[in-house]
């Protein structure tokens, strides 16, 4: 059941990116000012927000393992789906900075600025990466997963920080379009690739859930019995 | 001691080990003189990598500072839990019964002390290597009220948050590490990112308490630091008990 729902959304997703690719490339009209450079918005802007929501999903999951009063094997779920959610919105996040920086090339003139924006996506990410790292480096799955989980609060907490701090520090992003000041065309193309990235998203995060889950009852199954193991 | 003896309250308990932490590093005082040479030797190579040009390295001496400082923490940070390690003090300490907030307090005060006394110890010698002065007066334009500081106080309350600020999310880090395979790479890993706002607030009260604050900037960069400070002391305090409960 859980694999058609899985290979009806990649159908799904396979189909909204290529038209989606279609319409941003082809069908939305160049922008004023950047011209045909402003096309990569389309698959830029989608990135970072799936990039951000699985980093707010990392950290509803962080707070649901440490809430949770019994904190057993069941109760791991939580744990296997801030995985996910902290890989696969490390990977999005990641797409959607280099997008953001081959787009700053031509309009700003230089692969990277020192504007709160990126540099705060660019901190994020490299705390998640982090965080990766000591998943992979603690052996014990119960105390990987509160430990985990501590250290996706703290890091969500410092995002906030970050913000401020480097925007007091440094700033020069475009001011953001809001939908009033942009041509309806192209709000419809971002929507129509929004919801296509939201469904790869979703892909890769349930196919990702399911691989923690299964290493989770890998780890946590009691050790196979003489018999089993010389057969 | 009778066994009858009620465990000590949080405060009492957090004091005690204190006390520990700081009369081991007392007697032998060798983590905090290999940890003040460490220091030195960072000073040393920043001053080398960015060049005898006095100009540039006085700009640099806010970032110059806080770098090395940070570098040194990750080095007692580990070293503080490994200590506990040995013999398995920390989980006598827990079956003390300690509190396992009073463990975290206690840590990171004693951390935070050490830092400090590190900053104290490394800021004279950045002075001399960059001869740096500092500022005659700064203020402080605060919603409440105006302060006028010193140029030395300003500079040693920059150095008070700043080390607390890297002592109570490093703690936390540093428990956690300890316990992992590669500590030695992942507290870094796990802490610089976090500490980025801190050591960006720090570096820049510290240029401003060193050269002067014409535009009364240095009340918010001590504001986000005390923001921090206060931000992370609570969240360890809360959350330090989930990560040494078993």
């Amino acid at each position: 059941m859980a694999r058609t729902i899985r290979l009806v959304l990649s159908v799904l997703a396979l189909l909204l990116l290529v038209s989606g690719a279609w319409l941003g490339l082809a069908w939305a009209p160049p922008d004023r000012e950047m011209g045909d450079v402003q096309r990569i918005m389309y698959v830029h802007l989608p990135s970072v927000w799936m990039g951000l929501l699985g980093v707010t999903l990392n950290f509803v999951c962080s707070v649901a393992y440490l809430l949770n009063p019994r904190r057993t094997v069941a109760n791991l779920d939580a744990d296997a789906l801030a995985e996910a959610s902290a890989e696969v919105g490390l990977f999005f996040g990641t797409l959607g900075l280099m997008l953001g920086s081959i787009w700053g090339r031509p309009t700003w003139g230089v692969f990277w600025t020192w504007d709160p924006r990126l540099t705060s996506m660019a901190i994020l990410l490299v705390a998640y990466a982090g965080y990766l790292a000591l998943r992979r480096f603690i052996d014990d799955a119960e105390r990987r997963a509160a430990w985990s989980a501590v250290v996706g609060i703290i890091i969500a907490v410092d995002i906030p920080i970050i913000w401020f701090s480097v925007r007091w520090w440094n700033s020069l992003h475009q001011v953001q379009s809001s939908p009033k000041t942009v041509d309806p065309s192209m709000v419809f193309v971002l929507r129509w690739n929004a919801v296509a990235f939201l469904l790869l998203w979703l892909v890769f995060l349930s196919t990702r859930y399911v691989i923690a889950r299964s290493r989770r009852e890998r780890e946590l199954a009691p050790p196979p019995l003489a018999s089993e193991v010389a057969r | 001691m009778t066994l009858s003896k009620k465990p000590p309250g949080l405060l009492h308990a957090t004091w005690l080990l204190v006390r520990k932490d700081l009369l081991l590093e007392w007697r032998t005082r060798a983590r905090a003189n290999a940890l003040f040479f460490f220091a030195l030797a960072t000073l040393l190579l920043f001053s080398f990598a960015l060049g005898p040009d006095t100009t540039i390295l006085q700009r640099a001496a806010g970032g110059t500072l806080w770098l090395a400082i940070l570098l040194a923490s990750v080095l007692a940070l580990g070293e503080s839990f490994r200590v506990e390690q040995e013999n398995a003090a920390l989980d006598g300490l827990r079956l003390a019964p300690a509190d396992a907030r009073a463990l975290f307090l206690a840590k990171a005060v004693s951390n935070g002390v050490l830092l400090l006394l590190l900053g104290a110890g490394i800021l004279p010698v950045l002075g001399a290597l960059a001869g740096l002065t500092l500022a005659q007066r700064i203020v402080i334009n605060s919603p409440v009220a105006t302060f006028a500081l010193t140029g030395s106080a300003a500079m040693a309350l920059v150095l008070v948050l700043g080390c607390l600020a890297i002592a109570a999310p490093g703690t936390v880090y540093a428990a956690i590490a300890s316990n992992a395979r590669a500590r030695d790479v992942l507290l870094p890993l796990l802490l610089f990112p976090l500490l980025i706002p801190a050591l960006v607030a720090a570096a820049k009260a510290t240029a401003l308490a060193l050269e002067g604050d014409p535009m009364l900037q240095f009340g918010s960069w001590l504001g986000l630091l005390a923001s921090f400070d206060l931000i992370y002391w609570s969240l360890g305090f809360a959350l330090f008990p989930l990560v040494v409960e078993d």
